[in-house]
């Protein structure tokens, strides 16, 4: 098992409020590993800590041996960690093909001097660029609608895109953020295979989802965490045995 | 130390009326998180309105008291300006709440321009003379400070229509309603609120409060003309910003404070650049607090930071 | 025929064949100034005006429309590239620079400008950002009405003039001059010179639009934080953007200080800059052909008023309610409201591509 990422000690305040306590994980190449708990757990939170939309207020993160940089999202892509979001962020206006050759930012080099020249190098780079656009459309399964703008796409569509977009960052791990809310039967069996594919092609995921169903199917391990802390770990059989979650997910003590 | 004195008078006579005006921007962004532009015209036509009333009284029925003729000015201007107001909002803003953040900025300019535009077509570009109907006479109640019987009528007016808001925002049902539109919409509609009614009412009262400021401005300078909004206007909007944006008390601490950073800045600028700039550039202060607030501290003097929601 | 279906689709029911609109808008480019000359040289002096507006257009489209920007100060770096040009090229310090040095110079501090103005600001919201441009705009302009004292710099508000006009050459442009033998009177050579401009600046700004860069705009316009969250650097990106618009805004402001002669703080009031503004919205942000049409449309608006409401408000009335210049101010305002109200995406309607798409399909 070698470790691609790990998050030590992380915790996280707004204000008074102890997002996140001390929660340390750690995810390994190439499995798929589920982030699941209570609404208001601090999935998001974690998620968007460890993607730098937030500061870090304590602990790091380490991706490949190596300590992220806290706070900056744009750097953090670098390191190989792509994301999506809850509530879908396409650019808009934007088609398909923009937004994933978008995505393709920061694994293309022209400058501006290059862009106003159209150098050769420049040219070719942007032939290339979306060549692999199309190709990973075609991945996700919505090659044809590589021209659609962003907007115009149905849902399942649109969340395809948004993965289609993080891949394009070339990421060794892909977070996604509740990719199944709000689809359909149909829709999240696509995603289910979508996803398995994208692990048998060597990425690394990192999985919130409330389908209890589809983290069960689809997650090699999972944590589970409650009032932002971790309170479980292991594979989604041990998972569903433990006592702490049982209790967490029943209520007893959240029943207010 | 006369001057330090006349200096903070100074200020808080202008401070004031930017805190009038600050109100406006601030309520109004609270509740919709828009800056609305053209908040600081409708301090013109305030002005403008009072001074047609006013004119046309005082032709009309020679020999009126100063009084009545003021308050003719300011019950026909306050009414006018909460109609404009309210139509501006109804007409232009409501259509853009969930439209791309530009679009309702746009629409906001196009506003401030069309009443300028609107207000030279009726009162021509010409400066007109605002008669001081509140005595201007200097009294002097120490050596050396100068003090005029409008300055603190403008004061107190100011003083006493904030208290009056803050009144209203924290006792009354509609400030109670104000206060959880501003928190979330649609939150507040599922709790019976009508959003719609309370945003109109927002501006209703925010354009009272401009006109008059408009009103108070008028006075003190003795002008007004169709541009007269853009400056105080601008300022105001600093002030809303200084205070933190969104904040009642923020935009009246912060009204009164960047009136007397103006008047003392005007008064030592001189002596501060050794004589490279003169009072000439007062109005750039407005601006280069305006730059450093929202770049030091981006949330205002009383604002609380407030997470970006992801 | 179904090809011309999709194509640029106008309002009246008409539409053209894009095979047919290129050569035609080049044509039309190209004879604009000899039909014109036909009406009178103050014409084309309106299309003189016209084509720096389209540059000032083209460049506050960038930051704008592309970026997602909103600078409602952006005629300042149009006074930054006319002060230059009148600073380095006129007898008021007594210094006559030549065109390819005083121009590329003023482009260069009017970008210096947009980054040091853009730097601070630029994680500002939006709307911040549009509010502290507007203080910019205005404190250059203070700073160019009273910089005549203690040391005089812009000899205040009384402007600078004598400005040499521009010479490419040794062709004074200023100058009638006779082309092939044919007499070319300045403001049809200074008419050409524009629109070289224009078609450069066009070229470049497209390339930067299909490209990693402009997408990456594009991203930030529609999601900054979607934009940071695939590794974009947002910060980077819109001083770019900042100083790339800035430079057009400083090369049309070096080009109308030549042809001008002349130049004072007036020409660079808030009205600029919200005129300007129209011109991006009314053509639409984002759309290059849209918003040169914007621009072009605009500056011809106030000389068809001038010709056109005055006489016409004489014969229904026989006097004039409203002077050119109020219903010029009149029109712009509605125009703002009511494109964003009803048309938002400008008179145009073609969608602004991030990518050549022509060759698979379109």
């Amino acid at each position: 098992m070698i470790t691609l990422l790990e998050s030590r000690t992380v915790n996280k305040r707004f204000g008074g409020l102890q997002a996140l306590t001390d929660v340390s994980l750690k995810i390994h190449r190439g499995e798929v590993y589920g982030l699941i708990g209570p609404n208001g757990a601090g999935k998001t939170t974690f998620f968007n800590v460890l993607t730098g939309a937030y500061p870090i207020d304590g602990g790091e993160f380490v991706m490949n041996g190596a300590e992220l940089p806290g706070g900056k999202p744009h750097l953090i892509v670098q390191h190989g960690i792509a994301r999506t979001f809850q509530n879908i962020r396409l650019f808009r206006e934007l088609t398909a093909l923009e937004n994933v050759m978008a995505g393709h930012h920061i694994r293309s080099s022209a400058g501006i001097w290059g862009v106003l020249a159209q150098t050769r190098a420049t040219r070719e780079e942007e032939r290339l660029m979306q060549e692999r656009a199309l190709e990973i459309l075609d991945y996700v399964g919505i090659g044809r609608h590589a021209d659609t703008v962003a907007k115009n796409l149905s849902y399942g569509d649109q969340r395809r895109l948004e993965i289609a977009r993080a891949l394009a960052t070339e990421p060794q791990l892909l977070a996604l953020d509740e990719p199944a809310a709000g689809m359909n039967a149909t829709e999240t069996a696509g995603l289910r295979a979508l996803v398995e594919t994208i692990r048998a092609d060597g990425v690394t995921v990192l999985l919130i989802e409330h389908d209890v169903k589809l983290i069960m199917g689809l997650c090699d391990r999972v944590a589970v965490l409650d009032f932002g802390k971790k309170i479980a770990e292991g594979t989604p059989a041990e998972v569903q045995r433990d006592p702490d979650v049982i209790r967490a997910y029943l209520g007893g003590h959240r029943a207010h | 130390m006369e001057t330090f004195l006349q200096q903070t008078l100074n200020g808080l006579v202008s401070g004031s009326i930017y805190a009038l005006v600050a109100l406006g921007y601030t309520m109004v962004y609270g509740i919709l998180g828009l800056i609305n532009f053209a908040h600081g015209d409708l301090l013109m036509v305030g002005a403008l309105v009072a001074l047609q009333t006013i004119s046309l009284l005082n032709s009309a029925v020679p020999g009126l008291h100063p009084v009545v003729l003021l308050l003719a000015g300011v019950l026909t201007a306050v009414p006018v300006c909460m109609a404009v107001g309210y139509l501006i909002e109804r007409i232009g803003y409501r259509r853009l709440r969930n439209a791309p953040k530009l679009a309702p900025l746009i629409t906001a300019i196009g506003v401030s321009f069309l009443l300028q535009t609107l207000a030279m077509i009726l009162w021509g570009r010409e400066f007109h003379v605002f008669p001081q109907l509140v005595s201007t006479t200097p009294m002097q109640p120490i050596d050396g400070v100068v003090v005029s019987p409008l300055q603190i009528f403008t004061i107190v007016v100011a003083f006493a229509l904030m208290a009056g808001l803050m009144l209203l925002v924290n006792k009354s049902r509609l400030g109670r309603a104000m206060r959880a539109t501003a928190e979330n919409h649609r939150v507040a509609g599922l709790m019976g609120i009508n959003a719609n009614g309370v945003i109109a009412a927002t501006f209703i009262i925010g354009s009272g409060l401009a006109a008059l400021a408009g009103v108070l401005f008028a006075s003190n300078y003795a002008i007004a003309h169709y541009a007269m909004g853009f400056t105080p206007g601008l300022k105001a909007f600093t002030a809303a910003v200084l205070g933190g944006i969104g904040n009642l008390p923020g935009a009246m601490v912060g009204g009164l404070v960047l009136g007397l950073v103006e008047s003392f800045g005007a008064g030592y600028i001189e002596h501060l650049t050794f004589g490279f700039l003169n009072s000439s550039y007062q109005d750039i202060f407005a601006f280069i607090m305006l730059g450093a607030v929202l770049i030091f501290r981006p949330s205002g003097l009383l604002g609380e930071r407030v997470a970006d929601r992801a | 025929m179904t090809t011309t279906s999709s194509t640029l689709t106008l309002p009246a029911g008409f539409s053209l064949d894009p095979r047919v609109q290129r050569p035609l808008v080049i044509l039309l480019a190209l004879v604009a100034p000899i039909v014109a000359l036909s009406f009178g040289k103050s014409w084309v002096r309106v299309l003189d005006f016209a084509m720096l507006y389209v540059m000032l257009a083209i460049g506050l489209n960038l930051v704008v429309g592309f970026a997602g920007l909103l600078d409602l100060g952006y005629i300042a770096f149009y006074a930054v590239g006319a002060y230059t040009w009148a600073f380095l090229a006129s007898p008021h310090f007594g210094i006559h620079l030549p065109f390819w040095v005083v121009l590329p110079l003023g482009a260069a501090f009017a970008a210096a400008a947009g980054i040091t103005l853009g730097f601070p600001t630029l994680r500002l919201r939006g709307d911040y950002l549009a509010i502290v441009t507007l203080g910019f705009g205005e404190i250059i302009r203070i700073f160019m009405n009273n910089l005549n004292q203690p040391i005089n710099i812009t000899n205040g508000p009384q402007g600078i003039d004598s400005i040499d006009p521009l010479v490419i050459g040794g062709v004074d442009l200023s100058m009638d001059t006779s082309i092939f033998g044919l007499h070319t009177p300045s403001v049809v050579l200074y008419y050409y010179a524009f629109l070289a401009c224009v078609v450069a600046a066009l070229i470049l700004v497209r390339r930067c639009q299909i490209s990693r860069i402009g997408r990456a705009w594009a991203a930030i316009r529609d999601d900054e934080l979607a934009a940071k969250a695939i590794g974009i650097d947002t910060r980077a990106m819109k001083l770019l953007a900042f100083a790339m618009g800035a430079t057009f805004g400083g090369v049309a402001g070096g080009l109308f200080s030549a042809f001008q002669g002349f130049v004072s703080p007036e020409s660079f009031s808030l009205t600029e800059s919200i005129v300007v503004l129209t011109m991006v919205v009314l053509g639409g942000m984002g759309n290059l052909a849209g918003v040169v049409l914007g621009a072009v449309l605009l500056t011809a608006l106030p000389e068809l008023l001038r010709h056109f409401a005055v006489p016409m408000q004489m014969a229904l009335f026989g006097k004039t309610l409203l002077d050119p210049e109020v219903l010029r101010m009149l029109l712009l305002s509605l125009a703002m409201i009511v494109m964003m109200l009803v048309r938002p995406a400008g008179l145009l309607p073609a969608r602004t591509r991030y990518a050549h798409r022509d060759r698979r399909n379109a």
